[in-house]
């Protein structure tokens, strides 16, 4: 009766212990399975570019709500960790170092400003942490020489904008002798080689290569050396403030010469600072909800406004591409960590090669990357449009 | 080419050379300089904005209030940022009037926002034909104001009693003090006459440029050179060395290209410095041994 006794004792025992050891397992695996994965994100939220980190928020975020309604990815909840990059590259690099070795973050986003992605570009690629562009557009960004190469992008890039703005130019503008308008930063260089590149590419020489800085307050003297070597065209490449003193410029001069742009004045109260020249600027854009057929973009609009409600109409989520290209990238972004079934740098790095297809805002992508390719975008999803009264338009 | 190079040089010139005078009226006074002077032009531009498109406010009565703005401005400057190191014989002022900018430029950034906004003027609408170049009437103005306020600053200088009173500061203060001058109010009042100075530059640029937080930054460095080049103890000498420092950027940028502007201007300003250090006009102070 004893020894029974005290083997049923020892069961109930190791019964309890083991259901008592269950439990805690059990605790720590739903604590696992609820951890969120971190997505960090830098951008400009302040200063003269902060619409462009808004845009690229408000992306994140639909994609982010969209993708958590849905369950999440590998059973657990994405969140968004920003920090702001003050369209500085010192500051942006030392915001990527913080989200990853302190936030933990599984994938880095960047934001408009290319001097800033090219900073952090060589930190993601030598911790094999996985970086998505879904604005900056410049080519060293993914084309950088690193193997392998952890950085991805939905986005422009100024390699092939140049040749789709010398296309621009000449069949509709009928330009001979463009001149190039040129912000005095690394993305000035970028397109820079790449007009160049462009030009050569048809045979055109080119009128002269001016820059403008961030502060200019007059740019005649530029303006008016290309008017004097023959201009017929101009090409600008400048962010919004630059762009807009380019454009008080012109008028002043009351030169009247067709401006073929990259996006850069997308990116704030264009029309407002640079008077009514902003109207005449043409400018390139990987989406616009203003006369977009595709339902997907009536649709995202629509959710943009119940999660922002602040926006009332397309106007108010100007710029477009930088929501676009920010939901498109997210999503595929989780498709590479579903892919990858883990949160492991180079595991999702292969997640980003293994996608077949994604049915997104921009376009369908099939098998966007690859390793030779980490551009998701090409030269058929580009578009040109106009700034008309604070919305942007395309046009033919 | 050269007539609107000029219209540019002349327009930007005598813009870092009224700001230039507002370091010269503080030097000139207490030996101090107030490196906030970038961000007191901000100022003038964001109250200018606040006041008269924001609040709805006539111009004038808007550029009125602006400037009232930026003279407490330039008073609490003096008070809590130079004065309490002045006093102590340490010269940290220095620092804490750059502090002072920064901080100013992320309170307007947290306050006024973050992205730039267009001040409107009819004076900056329309283009005007001036020696076959384009102008904006406003553009004409700014060196019309900058000479016209380093006119009346001689006056009062050498005409008035509270010119007088500041003469008598710089020389011999504890003498001055003796016959009945407030110092610490001469001191204090120039300091308020200097940010007016920037808050007029900030009211005559915004139009021309945007509104923004970061707008003065640069255009404090670039007036701070120019005072260096004039001679910061010449009112004259600081006006005519912004006008030529705008000058030659705009000749740079239109006959050499725009690359070679910050080098040719900065080097001229270390170039100027090594040969004649008191700068153009300036005169070297007298030193009892």
């Amino acid at each position: 009766m004893k020894s029974y006794g005290i083997r049923s004792l020892l069961t109930r025992r190791i019964a309890l212990a083991g259901m008592a050891a269950a439990g805690i397992l059990a605790c720590i695996n739903t604590a696992q399975a609820a951890d969120p994965i971190k997505i960090g994100l830098i951008a400009s939220l302040s200063g003269p570019s902060a619409k462009s980190g808004e845009a690229i928020t408000r992306g994140m975020t639909l994609a982010i709500t969209e993708i958590n309604d849905a369950g999440g990815v590998l059973g657990r909840p994405l969140e968004l960790i920003r920090r702001d990059d003050e369209a500085n590259p010192g500051k942006g690099l030392i915001a990527a170092r913080e989200l990853i070795q302190r936030e933990g973050v599984t994938v880095l986003f960047g934001g408009l400003q290319t001097p800033v992605s090219l900073a952090i570009v060589p930190y993601v690629n030598q911790i094999q942490v996985p970086f998505m562009g879904p604005w900056a557009a410049g080519t060293p960004i993914t084309k950088n020489g690193a193997d392998p190469n952890y950085v991805f992008r939905v986005s422009a890039v100024d390699e092939i904008v140049g040749v789709a703005l010398v296309d621009r130019a000449v069949s509709v503008h009928n330009a001979q002798k463009p001149g190039l308008m040129l912000i005095n930063n690394p993305w000035g260089e970028s397109n820079e080689k790449a007009l160049i590149a462009a030009l050569a590419a048809k045979g055109m020489p080119n009128a002269g290569i001016e820059k403008v800085e961030a502060k200019d307050v007059d740019v005649v003297p530029q303006l008016t050396r290309l008017k004097e070597a023959g201009a017929d065209t101009i090409f600008m490449v400048a962010n919004v403030g630059p762009s807009a003193q380019v454009m008080k410029s012109l008028e002043r001069m009351g030169w009247d010469v067709p401006v073929v742009s990259h996006w850069g004045p997308a990116g704030g109260r264009f029309s407002e600072l640079a008077w009514p020249r902003a109207k005449t600027v043409e400018m390139i854009q990987t989406f616009t909800f203003s006369g977009n057929d595709n339902p997907k973009a009536d649709e995202k609009l629509t959710a943009l406004k119940a999660l922002f409600p602040e926006i009332k109409s397309a106007a108010d989520v100007t710029p477009a591409v930088g929501i676009a290209n920010a939901y498109d990238a997210m999503h595929l972004t989780a498709l590479a960590i579903t892919n990858a079934e883990s949160t492991d740098g180079p595991a999702i790095r292969d997640g980003f090669y293994a996608i077949e297809s994604y049915d997104g805002m921009i376009k369908t992508y099939e098998k966007p990357f690859t390793p030779e390719q980490h551009d998701a975008l090409g030269p058929n999803d580009y578009v040109f449009t106009r700034f008309i009264d604070g919305e942007i338009i395309p046009i033919d | 080419m050269i007539a609107s190079t000029l219209i540019t040089g002349l327009g930007l010139g005598a813009m870092y050379g009224l700001l230039a005078l507002g370091f010269h009226v503080t030097y000139a006074v207490s030996k101090t300089v107030n490196f906030s002077q970038g961000s007191s032009m901000m100022f003038g531009a964001v109250m200018g904005y606040t006041f008269g498109v924001t609040l709805g406010w006539p111009m004038p009565l808007a550029i009125l209030a602006a400037l009232v703005c930026c003279a407490l401005l330039g008073l609490a400057i003096e008070r809590f940022v130079v004065r309490p190191f002045v006093q102590r014989g340490s010269d940290l002022w220095l620092m804490a009037t750059v502090a002072a900018g920064i901080m100013l430029e992320n309170i307007v950034l947290f306050t006024f926002g973050k992205e730039p906004r267009s001040l409107p003027s009819a004076w900056a609408d329309e283009a005007i034909e001036v020696f076959g170049a384009g102008a904006y009437p406003l553009q004409l103005a700014i060196p019309v104001v900058g000479i016209g306020i380093a006119l009346l600053l001689t006056l009062v200088q050498t005409r008035t009693k509270i010119g007088k009173a500041m003469l008598a500061t710089v020389q011999r203060s504890d003498a001055a003090r003796l016959v009945g001058v407030n110092t610490r109010t001469v001191i204090a009042a120039s300091f308020a006459i200097s940010t007016v100075f920037a808050g007029i530059a900030g009211l005559l640029i915004a139009p021309l440029f945007n509104v923004s937080a970061s707008m003065g930054t640069i255009f404090g460095i670039k007036a701070f050179a120019a005072a260096i080049l004039g001679g910061i103890t010449s009112a004259w000498g600081v006006v005519i060395a912004g006008v030529l420092y705008g000058c030659i950027e705009a000749l740079t940028t239109a006959y050499l290209g725009s690359s070679y502007t910050q080098i040719v201007s900065f080097s001229m300003v270390i170039l100027v410095l090594v040969t004649v250090p008191n700068g153009l006009f300036g005169t070297a102070g007298l030193k009892k041994v």
